[in-house]
């Protein structure tokens, strides 16, 4: 196991290099500071926007293998540069990664979990009424698009709201600004904030999972070894649950890893939607803005998310597949 | 029930002292019917187990064997209906509420199945799945339950029981997986064991020593057992009566001798006739029963055989015969069974049968096929994206035969012993990483492609599963004139309709495509097609061992005959060595990639040299109740090694029973020296340094007439 884990992770730092050198040349090459400056009114004079560029290796002018070989000496250092207006980049950055993380782990657990249980019940009643109801509740999801979705919830929410007289639901942001009663209370506040968007990530999420296990579950519910746990005297459900859901489990758990690091960058449409300042935001923010160096620092968090998943997908599918772990 | 007990010794007991209803029935089936929609699987299935007998129920596939069991069990899937009754010591089960059922599964009732590797959980323990079936029926701790599964896992004999609870099920060999299941069968001391083919998945000496641990378990609980096979040859062996089984009803129950001796449905005795035997060479031909068994979804009125029975009467036509008693003990569904005198079946196809010697000398024709030497190796690698050898597969590993014009070749040994590379190495026509193959004389090192594939013309091959091996896109016509078109033969069409003729089927089958077939006609197709080209050569992989027992004696007469009237030639491969011993004139048994012994068929099975060989055909069953209960038994321990890592020396050592018997200066060889195959007289070989060495099994060795029986 620690040999493979070692080659596992030398081979994911080589890749995590390649995919953030070609994020930062892509950037470098397509994203234009200058216009920034260039735009700005009154318009600084030419020397000073070159002074500055060169000061935060950003000057177009200068070649592109120069460029890129300061940044990566940077981020060897574990520096990731600055934004085009001078400001460090990884602090905003180490934020907002908290920022969604807060966000996606409980939308993915939830969602991961529920979606899991819906698709065996399914499985094990299938075509009974649940099977019906709960494959076409996850179509009519997968077939709203997620901003849709969210809109929907954050509308439904307010007219809750209104109905009850109460701020049940609170539609934007992390949290309240400058609530200061205690720790009970600002915990109460998050979790408001928390409960719609995290709806909005798990209602997808249900959808995919639900799918997708269900045909795992289909697969096993009559296999000779869920029958053999029946005929050694356990109770339907029992054997369900212990041979047939636990050995289903294996291929579903390692695609959890995966959507989990995937989300870390890709919740773009709820944060926006809800307020939350996170990467996904701030990604499409950077990029409107020419901002080169958060841009490549985000793909790095991307490709680095991705591959922590990856390997914990193995890790996961090692330990809950002992066949794996043998040659 | 009796309650679990971790603590109970297990040897030494009585078998069911005291138990509620020890003399009557444990097990009482009557009027059991399975209905899955508009198909009737089984309609009207009665007996009764008495504690510690064995009823062995035989029928073919589809006859509903499975389905009855399962349903006793409470276990086939929820669209089934079933009606009847069963009754375990007087308590219903048919019908009962989940609950009460699965107290009694396991404790009660318990089923060793077929598949044992798709019978376990992958991703469990052995023993933890033993432990498990303790834990259900009882309070007991984990620890005792652990313990307890340590226990049973010795008592079916897996060496190093502690270690190997450990293991997971991908890590055992099939032999050692139905071990741990009936291990688990056995954990709660249950009344009745069902065995649901039991070693049908696994090698003939696997197989006995399986039936072995069987019957030291039943001896152990003091169980009875229903025990579901195809093999009439295990149930001779080890049932005390036996219930046959047609189109889901009973029609014939006796005891074992009795039904054996004198079976009075003609299906019993059409299935004794169509059985290869070991005992019996290829002087008596296999009687087939003609027909197929019909569809359950659409039974004729009257009894279901009698489209296929050769003493039907027209009063059979009018209403299904039930099963009416004939002597006291024994029933039979037939109208003409209390008809005295009747013996349908080939009398004394036995002990009366005389056995012709060795058969005639090999004939002085020319040879068609030649291997010398041949060898094929794995690697053996290991990592993803730096692929690095870590061993090698010898599949394998230096092989001698040939073949002449008109004769038939069998190919014996395990699965993994290198049967079918070599099969495929022939097949393949090119040159082999070390040794010679040369067909109707040409070296295939030095073909040409276009040689090659005029060769191939001449060396044909019919496949294990006809289902797999003809495409079920294409007609019948298509399949069998593909061959001719791609070889440029000229118009197809009358040479199809003439090969479908030769193989036993109606030229207007030639429209039809091969789910229309049942599966002794796709196996006729694919000979038509392996045929297409005139060949001097066929190879065949197994061409029997998908069929059932009534359909195979069909086609193995079929290429007998095709072989006398073409005189082809056939290098035939195949686990079933009464199969072998019917059709073959000389025989090559193998072991782990090399030759273990080769020579004429009635040598080979009247005298073997080899101890393996030995080992071999006395672990075949006879399907004959006297013998096969008179006959010693030559047990090998353990499994085959890998053929990775094959033990040093003689490769067959390890497992060899005369190598156990042998002096200490005497294995010294064995250890060191890897034997050749030495001649011992005219056409017989053996690879064992001690082949003329009378040793413990020599005397041992079962297998025919003569040495059958104990002096």
């Amino acid at each position: 196991m620690a040999g493979f884990l070692l080659r596992r992770t030398a081979n994911c730092i080589l890749l995590i290099t390649v995919a953030t050198s070609l994020a930062y040349l892509l950037a470098a090459t397509a994203l234009d500071p200058r216009s920034n400056y260039e735009g700005r009114n009154p318009r600084p004079p030419a020397a000073v926007v070159e002074a500055q560029l060169s000061r935060l290796n950003l000057n177009d002018r200068a070649p592109l293998s120069e460029r890129y070989l300061t940044w990566a000496g940077g981020v060897l250092r574990g520096d990731f540069g600055r934004t085009w207006n001078g400001d460090r980049v990884g602090a905003d950055l180490a934020r907002r990664a908290g920022v969604t993380l807060r966000l996606v782990l409980l939308g993915v657990v939830l969602g991961s979990v529920a979606g899991v249980l819906a698709g065996a019940a399914a499985a094990v009643g299938q075509y009974g009424w649940f099977d019906r109801l709960s494959t076409a509740c996850a179509f009519l999801v997968l077939a709203i698009p997620t901003v849709v979705l969210a809109h929907m919830l954050v509308i439904g929410a307010v007219w809750l709201n209104d109905l009850l007289g109460v701020q049940v639901f609170l539609v934007s942001g992390e949290a309240t600004p400058g609530l200061a009663d205690g720790v009970g209370a600002g915990l109460l506040d998050r979790a408001k904030h928390l409960v719609l968007p995290t709806i909005s990530l798990a209602l997808g999420q249900i959808a995919v999972y639900s799918r997708y296990q269900r045909n795992m579950m289909l697969d096993v519910l009559d296999a000779d070894f869920v029958r053999t746990a029946m005929a050694k005297g356990l109770r339907r459900r029992t054997a369900l649950v212990r041979h047939a859901l636990r050995t289903s489990l294996i291929p579903a758990v390692t695609y959890f890893a995966f959507t989990f690091g995937s989300l870390l960058v890709g919740a773009t449409i709820t944060e926006s939607v809800f307020g939350w300042h996170g990467m996904g935001e701030k990604l499409i923010a950077s990029i409107r803005s020419n901002d080169v160096n958060t841009v490549a620092a985000i793909s790095c968090f991307a490709a680095l998310a991705v591959m922590l998943a990856s390997l914990a997908s193995d890790v996961l599918h090692a330990v809950l597949d002992p066949r794996v772990r043998v040659g | 029930m009796t309650g679990v007990t971790g603590e109970r010794p297990l040897a030494g007991r009585a078998p069911a002292p005291g138990r509620p209803g020890a003399g009557g029935p444990v097990l009482e089936v009557s009027d059991l019917s399975v209905r899955f929609g508009e198909v009737h699987a089984v309609r009207g299935v009665g007996y009764s187990l008495a504690a510690g007998e064995v009823l062995g129920v035989v029928g073919e596939s589809g006859a509903g064997k499975s389905v009855a069991a399962l349903a006793v069990m409470g276990l086939l899937p929820r669209r089934a209906r079933v009606t009847g009754s069963a009754r375990l010591h007087g308590a219903e089960l048919i019908g009962a509420p989940e609950k009460r059922l699965a107290a009694l599964r396991g404790s009660g009732i318990s089923m060793v199945f077929q598949d044992p590797l798709s019978a376990m959980t992958p991703v469990y323990r052995v023993g933890d799945q033993i432990a498990e079936a303790v834990r259900v029926h009882g309070e007991v701790t984990r620890r005792a339950a652990a313990e307890r599964a340590v226990e049973l896992l010795d008592l079916v004999g897996i060496p190093d029981p502690r270690r190997r609870a450990r293991a997971f099920p991908h890590e055992f060999s099939g032999g050692m997986r139905q071990r741990a299941m009936i291990a688990m069968a056995v954990a709660n001391d249950p009344d009745v064991i069902i065995c649901d083919e039991p070693t049908t998945a696994l090698d003939v000496t696997v197989q006995a020593q399986v039936m072995e641990v069987l019957r030291k378990a039943q001896r152990e609980t003091g169980a009875a057992v229903l025990l579901i096979t195809h093999d009439l040859g295990v149930v001779a062996g080890f049932a005390d009566r036996v219930l046959v089984m047609y189109a889901g009803r009973e029609v014939e129950l006796g005891t074992v001798h009795e039904v054996y001796a004198r079976p009075r449905m003609p299906y019993t005795a059409g299935l004794l006739a169509s059985v290869p035997r070991l005992d019996a060479g290829a002087e008596l031909p296999l009687v087939p029963i003609g027909g197929r068994p019909p569809s359950p979804a659409e039974l004729p009125p009257g009894c279901p055989f009698e489209p296929r029975c050769a003493l039907s009467i027209p009063e059979c036509r009018a209403a299904e015969p039930a099963p009416l008693e004939v002597f006291p003990g024994h029933r039979a569904a037939c109208l003409r069974a209390r008809e005295p005198g009747r013996a349908p079946r080939p009398e004394a196809r036995g002990a009366a049968v005389p056995l012709a010697g060795d058969g005639p000398p090999r004939p002085a024709t020319p040879v068609v096929l030649e291997v010398q030497g041949l060898v094929k190796h794995y690697a053996l690698t290991r990592g993803a994206l730096l692929r690095r050898r870590v061993g090698t597969v010898r599949a394998v590993d230096g092989v001698d035969l040939d073949i002449r014009e008109g004769e038939t070749l069998g190919l014996v040994g395990e699965s993994g012993c290198g049967k079918t590379t070599t099969l495929m190495q022939i097949l393949e026509l090119t040159r082999v990483q070390a040794g010679r193959v040369s067909v109707m004389g040409r070296d295939t090192a030095t073909l040409t492609s276009r040689e090659r594939l005029a060769l191939r013309g001449r060396v044909q091959v019919v496949f294990q599963d006809p289902l797999a091996s003809l495409d079920p896109r294409m007609t019948v016509h298509d399949i069998v004139a593909e061959p001719l078109v791609t070889h440029r033969r000229g118009d197809a069409a009358p040479r199809v309709r003439r090969l479908l003729r030769m193989v036993g089927l109606d030229a207007a089958d030639a429209a039809r495509h091969p789910r229309h077939f049942s599966g002794g006609q796709r196996q006729r197709v694919a000979i038509a097609r392996a045929l297409a080209l005139e060949p001097r050569l066929v190879v065949l992989d197994e061409p029997v061992s998908a069929l059932d027992v009534s359909v195979q004696a069909g086609v193995i007469n079929l290429l007998e005959d095709l072989r006398d009237r073409l005189g082809l030639s056939y290098l035939l491969v195949a686990h079933d060595l009464a199969v072998v011993r019917h059709i073959a004139d000389r025989v090559a048994v193998m072991h782990l990639g090399r030759i273990a012994e080769i020579g004429r068929a009635g040598r080979v099975y009247g005298a073997p040299a080899h101890p393996y060989t030995q080992a071999l055909l006395a672990a075949v069953p006879i399907p004959d109740p006297a013998r096969e209960r008179r006959r010693r038994r030559v047990l090998l321990e353990g499994d085959v090694p890998s053929p990775a890592d094959p033990p040093s020396g003689c490769r067959f050592r390890t497992r060899c029973p005369k190598f156990k018997a042998l002096a200490d200066a005497l294995r010294a060889r064995c250890l060191t020296e890897e034997p050749e195959v030495r001649p011992l007289e005219d056409d017989h070989g053996a690879a064992c340094h001690y082949a003329e060495k009378p040793g413990v099994v020599q005397s041992t060795a079962p297998t025919t007439a003569r040495n059958l029986e104990e002096p």
